[in-house]
């Protein structure tokens, strides 16, 4: 394999990619038009977005929090008829308290979204960040840092959490702080595995002949050549977030019963396996399809943000 | 063509395979050793008695050690003899002499004596040895003060043994039902020369315990401990009724997960599940019905309120909260375990105490009380939490009480919240909290194992409630030697806790689980102690008269 | 710099951070609230304060700390307070080769399987060969473990009776536990090996190759497999790391008596030590797996020197 493999294309694509910088938003926006499963990810995460979070002022929506517990565990499209006083129409069943199980997925969708997109934010910026960075300066501060990502990865998570909640109680930011403190450690990882490897490649070191500053080269250069290793490990991290966001609040950490997230719901689900399959499928279905469309997004934006696809 | 007879070719290897491996089952192979396995739940912490303080552990030291009394296969009130072969009190039941037999031996083949009961009880009450359930020998003469260090000759403590086959028990206050209490793990004998041989009397961390070191007097023997795997024993062969034990060899095995416990259960892995999960109790309802068990257990399930805050200082806010949970509701729909709805806190005992039915659901008074408290309406309650410990259980109650409460009362702003479990702990401890869940299982059958706990500065108190007049009734309730007259005293003394609410019942436990139709003479209990010689397995064609051994 | 002079300058910055690591647990572990002595039947203070005497956890915290490190240094963890009559040593020697096999065994299966899936969906790229199974990876990784595991218990243990559902001595519900991580991580070295596969194809010098007429295989093997499996290896540290460091729901589901289980109840019971020695043990785990996941990618990689 040769080492030096561009010696016969000798136009770097970088420079010229810098002058066109703001077309290139418009160029991706295009191809991804084209590209009709990502489109339809694209509005199906909309619609989801925007049903989750108008959902107060949505009619027809139950009460998530509304017991009726000798309505528990009705399948989907009935109607129960509680000694409380009302009849009620469940659309996709009841939980094992009587609930509206369609009800507690949307409020649930909220909790879960918010956190899943703004965690994976925070850990996606320091995880791209320090990883390039580390990658890019390289020596004793790379082994400085990349230490610290070691004994950040080894050290008793579970207790750090109980700890910050017991003193300072259950708090938003705190959730933020404790899901981005792991998620992020990965991601620098890759990142500077790309880079240091990047970092040696013909076009770099024609931009640092060119005078560039490091951080047009980190920015301009780098991360936009690992943005497809980028993109796929952050939709990898949405699920794992949300997930996490389950775990912590049986630490006291986050959404407290009875509210609802998807990753609790699907907890519940999973201890009613047996006695109420649907428990566990409607959430795992709402879970899936925003997964599934996030990704096709992901992928399809990974192509669209590569300039070189549209020759293939 | 050819993929599909490739597919059908790896299917009917498949099938091959699989039937290939329709063997019999754990359970049945062991259950034609005469082996029984049981699950446990958690993972013993030691299998010393007096280290140990949970249930679970409880329920393997049952096995290896036996106590002067020891539990009736099926009846609570009954005794049978253990290592005394019989006893008798004076007129006020303050003194107890227990005689022992001569053939009870040690699994080492040594004998076991008085002087062995002596040295267990100077070893758990001694103030170094820090033994979590030191305050069941508080029964005893100076038990307390020995153990807190008041006292500091053992020779006052109220144990004597005459000679090697009398014990002598003075008593601080009449207990006519202290047989009942020498029933439990705390009152078993240790093995001195064992316990010294690997450490000082007081060492919490010796080799004793292991496979190959432990001596007990039970009707089994451990064979080997595995941590998180399982504890195995073997009948003893020295133990003075070897003849009438009817199992060969017990298993426990340590299945914290619930779900994985019953999985295990239908996998045809174990005999016996520790719990069933209320989820699942339904399924076994219709499909498995033969093997579902529910028995009244003596446990309550409460809330506790901390009287030193707002709002729950406010004794008619309390009022208004207990009046307000439709218990019948959680028994019937979220617990489902056939639990009894709470009336009182004691769990009432068909032979013996019954607990004042003043409890009750009634939304209409509750906003009666609600207004007495000062609150219009739920509204303007101040903000408070309920705390629960990490429990889908715990979680659901939680739930439909929070609904119950506004549905009923109005109240919007009470928040549940979940605790990890010595945070959980901590927090009652330290009375940082408003409302919180717990549940208490009594440790002897008679209503004090319930209601001592009230009595002020008592440290599993944890609410801040303080009665001078339930303390006078419980210590004049301790001088009565009068069984009936006690009761009364003791009923009393609980209508008043009822009355202050310090806490809030809502329901008395079962005990659910599921149990192999195989096991034969395993009854239910109310405090679920079952003495494992006089389990026996009989698999279908079984010979009953079949010689124990082979 | 030679390999060997990089290993021994990596080996002294390990030590360094495991000293670091010990240092803050130690102290996290004495800030978290409650004590290994509490339990829901409280218990009288005169005892806790004797109990605490009898592990040394009166004195100064500090002094405390000098004592714990020195035991350390001739390897002795101390007591389990939570398995009493067994020292911290023993739980990790009879633990960690539960979880090393079912560790192991899962990321086997998930290298086997998530590679090639990835490999082949790059290669084609949009195509509904790449969507299918792309969507079987999505599949792994919508299904949390804790699903997974119960799903095949109740289908391979209860219906088809092929393996145990729990138990680790004579028991098979070990194969079980590692197909579930082999799964759920399949899925996500399938997802990342795909997405910098597609990066490497897109690299000048694969272009070039193809301009010179190499067959398709061998720029996908020879040429962008070394440099797109590099973020695999990257991401293969740490997980491996935590594989092997004991995987706490699939031990909790199988009823495995792997490290995961001890860390997790360590920490309800507050076992200052056993914390700490399932803690050490993840950290040596970690720094040797991360060090290898360094070294792998710089060997897949030519253009990379070793650098402090």
């Amino acid at each position: 394999m040769p080492s030096t493999p561009t010696a016969s294309t000798p136009a770097p694509p970088a420079p010229d990619r810098v002058e066109k910088g703001t077309s290139l938003g418009r160029d991706a926006w295009h191809r991804l038009r084209k590209n009709k499963l990502a489109m339809c990810s694209l509005w199906f995460l909309l619609a989801m977005v925007l049903t989750c979070y108008l959902l107060p002022f949505l009619p027809l929506i139950a009460d998530p929090n509304k017991t009726y517990p000798d309505l528990k565990s009705l399948g989907p499209f009935t109607t129960g008829e509680s000694v409380k006083g009302p009849s009620v129409f469940y659309s996709l069943g009841s939980d094992y308290l009587g609930r509206d199980i369609f009800s507690r997925i949307l409020h649930g969708g909220r909790v879960s979204l918010t956190v899943g997109f703004l965690a994976t934010s925070v850990s996606l910026t320091i995880g791209v960040l320090y990883g390039a960075i580390a990658g890019f300066v390289g020596g004793r501060t790379d082994a400085a840092m990349m230490r610290v990502v070691d004994i950040l990865y080894a050290l008793p998570f579970l207790i750090i959490v109980i700890i910050l909640t017991t003193y300072f109680g259950n708090q938003l930011w705190l959730l933020f702080v404790c899901i981005g403190a792991v998620e992020w450690l990965t991601m620098a990882r890759i990142v500077r595995g790309q880079v240091l490897s990047l970092k040696k490649q013909e076009f770099i070191e024609a931009a640092q002949s060119l005078g560039l500053g490091n951080a047009a080269i980190i920015f301009r250069h780098l991360i936009p050549n690992t943005v497809g290793t980028i993109i796929v490990y952050t939709t990898l991290t949405v699920p794992a977030v949300m997930r996490l966001e389950a775990i912590l609040s049986f630490l006291g950490l986050g959404v407290q019963p009875p509210h609802a997230s998807w990753g609790s719901l699907i907890k519940e689900g999973a201890d009613r396996m047996i006695s109420d399959p649907s428990l566990l499928v409607f959430p795992s279905l709402f879970f899936a399809a925003t997964l599934f469309s996030l990704n096709f997004l992901g992928d399809g934006l990974r192509d669209a943000l590569d300039p070189k696809t549209s020759k293939d | 063509m050819v993929p599909h007879r490739l597919l059908a070719l790896t299917i009917s290897a498949l099938a091959v395979f699989s039937t290939a491996c329709e063997r019999t089952d754990r359970a049945t192979r062991a259950a034609r050793d005469k082996i029984l396995l049981l699950g446990n739940g958690a993972e013993p912490k030691a299998l010393d008695p007096h280290i140990v303080s949970s249930v679970g552990d409880a329920n393997i030291l049952r096995a290896l050690f036996e106590g002067l009394v020891t539990y009736h296969p099926s009846d609570d009130s009954a005794h049978e003899p253990g290592v005394a072969k019989r006893w008798e009190a004076n007129d006020n039941f303050t003194e107890w002499t227990f005689f022992l037999r001569d053939d009870a031996r040690w699994s080492n083949g040594d004998s076991v004596t008085a002087h062995d009961f002596v040295y267990a009880y100077s070893r758990i009450l001694h103030p170094e040895m820090g033994s979590p359930y030191a305050s069941m020998l508080y029964f005893l003469k100076n038990g307390e003060a020995y153990s807190t260090g008041a006292v500091t000759d053992f020779s006052q403590v109220g144990v004597k043994a005459p000679d090697d086959h009398t014990l002598v028990c003075t008593l601080e206050d009449p207990s006519p039902y202290f047989p009942d209490v020498v029933k439990h793990t705390t009152w078993y004998p240790v093995h001195q020369a064992t316990i010294e041989k690997f450490g000082s009397m007081t060492d919490q961390f010796t080799l004793w315990q292991r496979p190959g070191n432990h001596v007990g007097n039970g009707a089994f023997r451990l064979v080997d401990w595995r941590i998180n795997t399982f504890v195995k024993v073997e009948r003893n062969p020295h133990y003075w009724d070897a003849a009438n034990v009817k199992p060969n060899g017990i298993v426990f095995f340590p299945i914290e997960n619930n779900f994985t416990e019953e999985r295990a259960f239908r996998g045809g892995l174990i005999h016996y599940t520790y719990v069933l999960a209320p989820s699942l109790i339904d399924w076994y309802r219709e499909n498995r019905t033969e093997v579902l068990r529910s028995e009244t257990y003596a446990g309550s399930y409460f809330f506790r309120c901390n009287v030193t805050r707002e709002p729950m200082n406010n004794l008619f806010f309390r009022k208004a909260l207990a009046a307000a949970i439709d218990r019948e509701t959680i028994v019937r729909y979220v617990t489902m375990g056939g639990q009894q709805p709470a009336h009182g806190f004691t769990p009432p005992s068909d032979a013996g105490y019954q607990p004042p039915d003043v409890i009750r659901f009634d939304p209409a008074k509750a906003r009666q009380y609600l207004a007495q408290a000062g609150y219009a309406d739920g509204s303007d309650v101040p903000a408070f939490d309920l705390i629960v410990n990490t429990s889908e259980q715990h979680k659901a109650i939680a739930e439909a009480v929070q609904d119950m409460w506004k549905t009923h009362l109005g109240i919007t702003r009470v928040s549940i919240s979940n605790q990890e479990w010595k945070v959980f702990q901590q927090t009652i401890l330290d009375l940082n909290y408003e409302v919180a869940r717990a549940g208490w299982i009594g440790d002897y059958v008679d209503p004090t194992t319930f209601l001592h706990m009230w009595r002020t500065g008592d440290t599993n108190n944890q609410t801040g409630w303080s009665s001078p007049d339930y303390d006078r009734l419980l210590k004049k309730a301790a001088q009565l030697s009068d069984t009936q007259a006690r009761y009364a005293m003791l009923y009393q003394a609980e209508s008043i806790l009822l009355e202050e609410l310090p806490v809030i019942p809502l329901y008395w436990y079962t005990r659910v689980y599921a149990i192999s139709p195989h096991i034969v003479n395993w009854n239910p209990l109310l405090l679920d102690n079952h003495p494992y010689k006089h389990i026996d397995i009989r698999l279908p064609g079984d010979n009953p008269d079949r010689p124990p051994y082979n | 710099m030679s390999t060997a002079h990089f290993i021994s300058y990596r080996f002294a910055q390990a030590v360094f951070a495991l000293f670091c690591i010990v240092t803050i647990t130690f102290f996290l572990n004495r800030f978290a609230p409650g004590n290994p002595f509490l339990d829901e039947k409280a218990i009288p203070e005169h005892l806790v304060d004797n109990m605490k005497a009898y592990y040394g956890l009166d004195k100064p915290l500090f002094t405390q700390y000098l004592v714990n490190l020195k035991n350390l240094l001739v390897g002795d963890l101390g007591a389990s307070f939570g398995n009493k009559g067994y020292t911290v040593n023993e739980v990790i020697a009879q633990s960690w080769p539960v979880s090393a096999r079912i560790g192991l065994c899962g990321l086997g299966l998930a290298l086997l399987l998530g590679v090639p899936i990835g490999v082949f969906a790059a290669a084609h790229r949009n195509s509904r060969i790449d969507y299918g199974l792309m969507s079987l990876a999505l599949l792994g990784i919508c299904l949390p473990t804790f699903v997974i595991a119960p799903i095949l218990g109740n289908i391979f243990g209860l219906r088809l009776k092929w393996f145990d559902v729990a138990g680790w001595e004579g028991s098979s519900a070990w194969v079980l536990a590692s197909a579930t991580l082999g799964i759920y991580y399949a899925a996500y070295i399938a997802r990342l090996t795909r997405g910098s596969m597609l990066d490497q194809l897109n690299q000048d010098y694969i272009r070039t190759a193809q301009a010179k007429g190499v067959s398709p295989n061998k720029i996908l093997f020879k040429h962008a497999f070394r440099g797109g499996i590099s973020p695999v290896v990257a991401y293969l540290g740490p997980a491996l790391a935590s594989l092997i460091g004991g995987t706490f729901v699939v031990e909790f589901v199988f009823n495995l008596p792997g490290l995961g289980q001890h860390f997790v109840r360590a920490v309800t019971n507050r076992d200052y030590t056993l914390i700490q020695g399932t803690v050490i043990v993840f950290a040596t785990l970690i720094l040797v797996f991360n060090l290898l996941s360094d070294l792998a990618q710089v060997w897949l990689d030519p253009r990379r020197k070793l650098k402090t």
